[in-house]
């Protein structure tokens, strides 16, 4: 009877999730009149503004992920080692991004930081560019942080740096050679998350006007019919990618015991 | 026939026997304490005469009522656990009131019976509290109150002081005994601590994998153990190997020492071995101690425990354990002194498996 | 805050190096989460001269506008509800309905996976399978006459936006509550269950109350998570379903309402909305927490 329940349960959630991805494979390979066919892949992969705006995002995310550790792992580190009562106020902070919907943001951005501001970085490309990344940045801080911070919940924060400090350690050395590595797999995983994130993001790149991924997409779903679904079926396969390596990493942290 | 009685009770998980052939038989308003190193099936079987598990095979009968067709809420039995298992999300009284509003009993009754059972854990002034405003000792309490608020037949207890630290244990043991006379509620209790047991039991059963190796008094199961194992898990009697030397004289060879048992070792043959056992209180090393057997023997180590010292002396290849009470004007032995342990031929057990 | 300790003279010294410590971190969300906020929030109550003015929330109350707000706000509740009903009978299945233990592993994986295949492609998903020539619409139609379109079922619509929303809500609920329904003690459920209780009442009057905090603090964040989706929507509609977030997008885009603070107005909606959202879910777990520290 309670059996019956939970399958039931677990087949309509299979039926409602399998029929999308089965969707999109589907029309991804029908290209070809009568037949199945890659063609539609081909098709996009052969688009130079595929390889362009995907280049693009892809340096975007690796930016972002850079930015985002050297900003987070300190911070977070910090405030648990010297303002622990800080924690709830920062906490919630970033907690916001997820709450202030992203064109909010963004509109924002574009409003603070035009070419007739203080700091006109929607000025210049590069400017935008920096935005961009700072944009996705707040988008992703909420995963990042929980990451770092639950990553760092789990080693003594306190004793690892009077440890370090007492062999004569200063602060660069004891975040890169002692706090970094011992939450690194917390750090992949949100690196990883991140990468999900950026990668399809449109909204904030849409508005900004810069040549990403996600308003390419968008792009061709407008014109075009089959290659959509190609796209949808590779940014598919791009967000499990993502979050296989994070099952990975967290794998390989079980396995193999924290150095102290 | 019995209040509860379990009969054949068998079970295993899979391919894993649990419980091998489980019998007993509890009387009306009887306290009976199931006693076992961890792992034994106690909570096993406990858990199957409050209806979590099924037996694999075998009978369960409350009050001439067949269980084995009842859900758990259906049975009226209480239980409380070993982790207290109060709802978070109410206060005490809402917790003690649980079973009564469950079965609808109406709003004055339940409180004036929740009341009653504050009255009996002294806990009324904390009816307001929620679980995490409590003590570990009052938690459980409250967990007893909230399991015989609804005067169930039989009260099953596992290992319900084992969270506790050593002080409250002590006295919750005796306020749960007191209640469990006072309305004279039939009551299984689970526990691994044999003073535990001994201290507040009717009867006790010693569970050895998943068998009840001896059923009887305290007094019965700590004097006359029946097994090698319930003699070395209850009490903290000393085993002694040795071999027969003559059956009939009921001489035994211990080391290089021969004494004398009470009577003649039936059954067995010279050259035999056979286990003997000393209860610590039964032999003395003071001088003029009585008794008519001797073994001398070199001190191991001495534990001083308050109002008693308990010697470990090595003889033979076996240590015997022995205490001596508290002489402010006599020195306790040291590790390495030579004594002799006196007592008498009658307090030997010998233990056949 | 340095008004919190007065006492602590000795280290109090030693304080503003503590705090020097955050101040990339305070700095970054000052400039590009507060201060963009804020931003929106006062220029929802400017004139273009910069002069006070309460005439672009005003402007809010035409009946386009209103009618974009109320659509969002059904979408997001729908969606919010469905997923969480959804994901929590999928998470109790696989919590508690007796599913082979090699399920769980893998639905929390795809669930991680699903919740954040969201935006453009999603809704090309979508548009493959129940779109005009979808896999189910085509399928439907060919096997059984059955015509999605002539049923009045469009995916630009009410209804399916909020069916291809919950393709990431229904695995967020997965994530958040499998936690939570394994913090659900076996002894409770068999302590009621000894007191006489049925199943159903165990989950009355003790699983969900002790659930609720969670469950509502999902709601909340599902709630907004919906209401905040403009990938998803435009992907799906162009820009032919009036939502708040579309036509938030249009009006950044090219001032399609007509007036530039409106935009203002109509984005410092948005955050009321998602607030309020937030201010209930604050309010409710207030009062239903009271047995939590
Ligand atoms: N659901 C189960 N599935 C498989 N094996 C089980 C299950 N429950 C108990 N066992 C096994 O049965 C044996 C007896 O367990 P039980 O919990 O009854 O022991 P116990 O005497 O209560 O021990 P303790 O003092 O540690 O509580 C153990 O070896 C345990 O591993
Ligand atoms: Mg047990």
């Amino acid at each position: 009877m309670k059996k019956i329940w939970a399958w039931g349960a677990l087949v309509f959630g299979l039926l409602y999730f399998t029929l999308p991805l089965i969707g999109m494979t589907n029309f991804s390979l029908k290209m070809r009149r009568g037949e199945y066919s890659f063609d539609a892949y081909q098709k996009v992969f052969a688009d130079p503004r595929f390889q362009e705006t995907f280049t693009y995002s892809v340096m975007q995310a690796l930016f972002t992920i850079l930015f985002g550790v050297l900003l987070v792992v300190p911070t977070a580190y910090w405030v648990r080692l010297k303002l622990p009562r800080l924690r709830p106020v920062i906490e919630f902070i970033t907690l916001l991004p997820l709450v202030i919907p992203a064109i909010v943001i963004v509109f924002g951005y574009i409003r603070l930081y035009n070419t007739s501001s203080w700091l006109p970085l929607t000025g210049s490309l590069t400017g935008t560019n920096i935005l961009l990344m700072f944009g996705y940045a707040t988008l992703a801080l909420p995963y990042m942080y929980r990451a770092v911070d639950t990553g760092l919940r789990t080693i003594d924060v306190a004793t690892l740096t009077e440890a370090a400090q007492s062999l004569g350690a200063g602060w660069a050395t004891i975040l890169a050679k002692i706090i970094l590595p011992n939450v690194l797999v917390a750090v992949l995983s949100g690196a990883f998350l991140t990468f999900a994130i950026v990668i399809g993001e449109f909204t904030m790149a849409a508005l900004l006007n810069r040549p990403a991924f996600g308003p390419y997409m968008q792009l061709l779903g407008a014109n075009r019919a089959y290659e959509p679904a190609a796209l949808a079926v590779i940014a598919f396969g791009i967000t499990w990618g993502c979050l296989g390596l994070i099952q990975l990493v967290s794998r390989f942290q079980k396995s193999a015991p924290p150095k102290a | 026939m019995s209040f509860l009685s379990l009969t054949s009770i068998k079970k295993s998980f899979g391919p894993v026997h649990v419980v091998h052939d489980f019998n007993m038989d509890i009387e009306k308003g009887e306290f009976v304490s199931f006693l076992g190193p961890s792992g034994c099936g106690k909570t096993t079987v406990l858990r199957m005469i409050a209806g979590f598990e099924s037996p694999t095979s075998g009978k369960i009968v409350i009050n001439g009522r067949d269980q084995n067709s009842l859900k758990p809420n259906q049975r009226n039995i209480g239980m409380v656990f070993q982790a207290y298992a109060l709802f978070p999300n109410m206060n005490v009284h809402d917790n003690v009131a649980f079973g009564l509003k469950v079965a609808g009993t109406d709003k004055s009754e339940t409180d004036a019976r929740v009341k009653q059972m504050l009255g009996l854990i002294k806990l009324e002034h904390l009816a307001d509290r929620f679980p995490y405003q409590l003590s570990g000792g009052q938690q459980q309490r409250v967990a007893l109150a909230r399991a015989i608020a609804v005067k169930p037949q039989v009260l099953l207890l596992d290992e319900p002081l084992s969270a506790l630290d050593a002080k409250i244990r002590v006295s919750l043991r005796e306020e749960i005994r007191q209640i469990q006379q006072q309305l004279g509620i039939t009551t299984v209790f689970v526990t691994h601590d044999q003073e535990e047991a001994l201290s507040i039991s009717d009867r006790i059963v010693v569970m050895n994998a998943g068998r009840a190796d001896q059923i009887g008094t305290p007094f019965e199961i700590y004097n006359t153990p029946s097994t090698r194992f319930v003699a070395s898990f209850v009490g903290t009697l000393s085993i002694i190997e040795g071999k027969v030397a003559d059956p009939a004289a009921g001489a035994v060879t211990i080391g290089n020492q021969q004494i004398a048992l009470k009577d003649p070792i039936a059954g067995m043959k010279g050259g035999d071995s056979i286990s003997l056992a000393l209860r610590p209180e039964a032999g003395s090393i003071a001088e003029g101690a009585k008794g008519d057997t001797a073994l001398a023997g070199e001190v191991v180590s001495t534990s001083f425990l308050g109002s008693v010292i308990r010697t470990r002396l090595r003889v033979g290849g076996d240590v015997i354990s022995f205490d001596m009470f508290n002489n402010p004007g006599v020195a306790p032995p040291v590790s390495g002194d030579n004594v002799t342990l006196r007592f008498a031929a009658k307090d030997l057990l010998v233990i056949r498996e | 805050m340095s008004s919190a300790k007065p006492d602590a003279s000795p280290p109090a010294r030693r304080l503003p190096l503590h705090w020097l410590g955050i101040l990339p971190f305070a700095a970054f969300v000052t400039l590009f989460l507060l201060l963009p906020t804020m931003k929106i929030v006062v220029g929802a109550f400017q004139t273009p001269d910069g002069s006070f003015t309460l005439e672009n929330i005003r402007g809010l109350f035409t009946p386009s506008i209103l009618a974009a707000y109320w659509i969002s706000i059904k979408i997001s509740i729908a969606s919010a509800l469905l997923g969480c009903l959804i994901g929590f009978a999928m998470a109790s299945a696989i919590v508690f309905g007796g599913l082979p233990k090699g399920i769980r592993g893998p639905l929390l994986t795809f669930s991680g996976v699903a919740s954040n295949f969201a935006g453009v492609p999603l809704a090309f998903a979508f548009l493959a399978t129940l779109g005009p020539v979808g896999i189910v619409t085509v399928f439907l139609r060919s096997n059984f006459g059955f015509d999605l379109r002539m049923l009045g079922f469009n995916l630009l619509s009410f209804w399916g936006l909020t069916i291809t929303y919950l393709f990431f809500q229904i695995p967020l609920m997965i994530l958040i509550i499998t936690p939570a329904l394994d913090g659900l003690k076996r002894e409770w459920r068999e302590a009621a269950e000894i007191l006489g209780a049925t199943g159903l009442q165990y989950w009355r009057m003790v699983a969900f109350p002790i659930l609720l905090p969670s469950l509502l603090g999902t709601l909340a964040l599902l709630f907004a998570n919906a209401f905040g989706a403009v990938a998803t929507a435009i992907a799906l509609t162009g820009s032919s379903l009036s939502i708040v977030p579309i036509l938030l997008f249009a009006q950044i885009r090219g001032d399609v309402l007509g007036n530039p603070h409106l935009g203002y107005a109509l984005a410092f909606g948005m955050i009321v909305v998602t607030g309020i959202a937030n201010a209930i879910y604050i309010w409710l777990r207030s009062r239903s927490e009271r047995w939590l520290k």
